[in-house]
């Protein structure tokens, strides 16, 4: 056997994955060093999709920046939309209405639905099932369509407003959307069927990326990647916004902390999603979608064409943007892919001085390293799968 | 025995006649289009926002396949290249060599405001549109578009494609 050993000279390779490869989501970059099969180290890089959202962000009114975060974590804009308008009214210190706020969250639960949904068909289609990803968008497309009778966008909607919603949702959308809240357990239980006890799924993801709750802590993992080892934290629970704290739901848990346990919180958080869309339309209030606070929201669009002095607000506001006092605010949300952050420094103007965007994502990719060495290169696709980024997110 | 065929001779369209019951006459470029035009496999080039509309475009609802459209994830074996998000400076040259990559003849779809023209992020880091370095042949506006709207796209380039000449036994 020595001599065997001594006839083969191995040496390390380092081979590139991406920024275009089907299976990085995105544009991410890996380099990996390999010994064999067994992954020795991995660098990821980073920065492909970096398009100045922060920057922009700068430039632009507390108002008109809205559209840049749809744009960060495309595929829950919804989400993201939450995030900023609850960190711009933490800033101006107005109060939302009651039902903005049960539509906000009944919005921010669809938009993690169908984050999840395509999480779960693009993470189950690289580690080689099909079925699972035609069923996703199946119901996905749903989704979309509910989106569409809500706000007129499929993917990049800019529904919430800064003070409320943009507008009030109708009753067809309800009861189109309670169709689908009573349907998805039963397409929930078509997945789980195809894929949670399937043996080779199990075989490719039961003990693969292992990281423990006290590693996932000091790696500042949030959302799906903490709670699959464990870690009882969820922004929705902890600091509660919106309707949060009116209605009830489960934080599922996982174990082990690995791309498995993953995969069931993220089912579970699925099934919880829908569980908080049933209880907000059961507990739908009636009253105004918008703030009653003409110096920080957008007059009515009807007024504004009749009425001289709601146009000359609504000039002053587009124009120059609201009087904001100076100071500083972090707010977070919990978006599909984790604890989403804004960071806004106002200067007293319209635009802020500074906002930041604490983007889970860019966290979840500096820990594929940790996960990936000492792992074989078919792991690599089933952690990056697992760890659910969005590279618009993580780049900005 | 003669017979008569010029009688029995069908023209169904320009071109194309057909002698009953199973013999086409036709062009070379017409047939050799037909078969190019019906078989037409992109590049998966997600980089943004509209790659998620591309897969949505793909996926069961929509049903790409039925065209005859496979994502391919090899630029050898791609026929043309759906640039599908925001191009990033230090993306373009990426995106362009995976173009030099594909054999001839190639296409380009541009898809979404930001590959036309580069959309809101008129930024340091942003390419303002990527005809700057591709040759496009479809554009798609939209932000991002509707799967309508790129399957419209992508009829309008087999069109383009059935009306060429000789393309296909032409290399560079």
């Amino acid at each position: 056997m020595e001599q065997i050993e001594k006839t083969f000279e191995t040496r390390e390779l380092t081979i590139n994955i991406g920024p275009q490869h089907p299976a990085t989501h995105g544009v991410l970059r890996l380099v990996l060093t390999l010994d064999g099969e067994t992954v020795i180290k991995c660098t990821p890089h980073v920065g492909y999709l970096h398009r100045g959202i922060e920057k922009l962000g700068e430039n632009r009114t507390y108002f008109s920046a809205l559209p840049l975060t749809d744009r960060l974590d495309y595929i829950s804009s919804m989400n993201n939309n939450v995030g900023y308008v609850n960190a711009v009214e933490k800033l101006f210190g107005i109060e939302v209405p009651e039902r903005a706020k049960f539509i906000r969250t009944m919005a921010a639960e669809m938009g993690r639905i169908s984050s999840h949904i395509i999480w779960l068909g693009t993470h189950v289609l690289d580690i080689g099932a099909t079925t699972p990803f035609l069923y996703a968008f199946r119901e996905r497309e749903r989704i979309l369509d509910l989106f569409e009778a809500l706000c007129g966008a499929r993917l990049t909607v800019s529904y919430p407003r800064v003070g409320g919603v943009r507008n009030d949702i109708s009753q067809e959308f309800l009861d189109e959307l309670y169709a689908f809240v009573l349907e998805f357990p039963d397409r929930m239980d078509d997945y789980e069927t195809l894929v949670t006890e399937n043996r080779i799924w199990k075989k490719r993801t039961v003990g693969i990326g292992v990281i423990s709750a006290e590693e996932a802590v000091n790696w500042g993992l949030t959302g799906g990647m903490l709670r699959g080892s464990g870690v009882n934290y969820d922004v929705r629970k902890h600091t509660p916004y919106d309707a949060y704290d009116r209605v009830e739901f489960d934080i599922p848990l996982g174990k082990n902390g690995d791309c498995y346990d993953r995969y069931l919180v993220r089912m579970g958080e699925l099934r919880q999603a829908n569980r908080i869309i049933k209880q907000c339309i059961e507990k739908l209030p009636l009253g105004p979608v918008m703030a009653d606070a003409p110096k920080f929201t957008l007059p009515p669009k009807d007024m504004v064409l009749k009425d001289m002095e709601h146009l000359i607000h609504q000039f002053i506001l587009i124009t120059k943007g609201p009087v904001v006092p100076e100071g500083e605010i972090y707010s977070a949300t919990e978006v599909p892919k984790g604890e989403l952050g804004f960071y806004l420094v106002s200067d007293g103007s319209g635009k802020p001085y500074r906002m930041r965007v604490r983007a889970p994502s860019f966290v979840h990719a500096s820990v594929l390293p940790k996960l990936c060495e000492g792992g074989l290169v078919a792991d690599v696709i089933a952690n990056i799968g697992s760890i659910d980024i969005v590279l618009g997110e993580c780049d900005r | 025995m003669l017979m008569d065929t010029a009688v029995n001779l069908v023209e169904v369209e320009k071109g194309t006649m057909i002698l009953p019951p199973n013999i086409i006459i036709t062009s070379m470029d017409r047939l050799i289009n037909w078969g190019r035009s019906s078989s037409l496999w992109p590049m998966t080039f997600g980089l943004a926002c509209c790659a998620i509309e591309m897969m949505t475009t793909g996926s069961s609802h929509y049903d790409l396949d039925r065209m005859g459209i496979i994502f391919r994830g090899s630029p050898r074996q791609a026929d043309f290249m759906i640039v599908a998000g925001t191009v990033t400076k230090k993306m373009s040259g990426i995106v362009r060599r995976v173009y030099d990559q594909m054999p001839e003849p190639r296409y380009v779809v541009a898809m979404g405001s930001c590959a036309c023209s580069g959309g809101i992020f008129n930024t340091y880091s942003t390419v303002q549109g990527c005809d700057s370095f591709l040759p496009v042949d479809v554009y798609i506006p939209g932000c991002p578009p509707r799967p309508e709207a790129l399957l419209e796209g992508i009829i309008k380039l087999q069109k383009k494609i059935k009306g060429e000449h000789f393309r296909w036994s032409r290399w560079r």
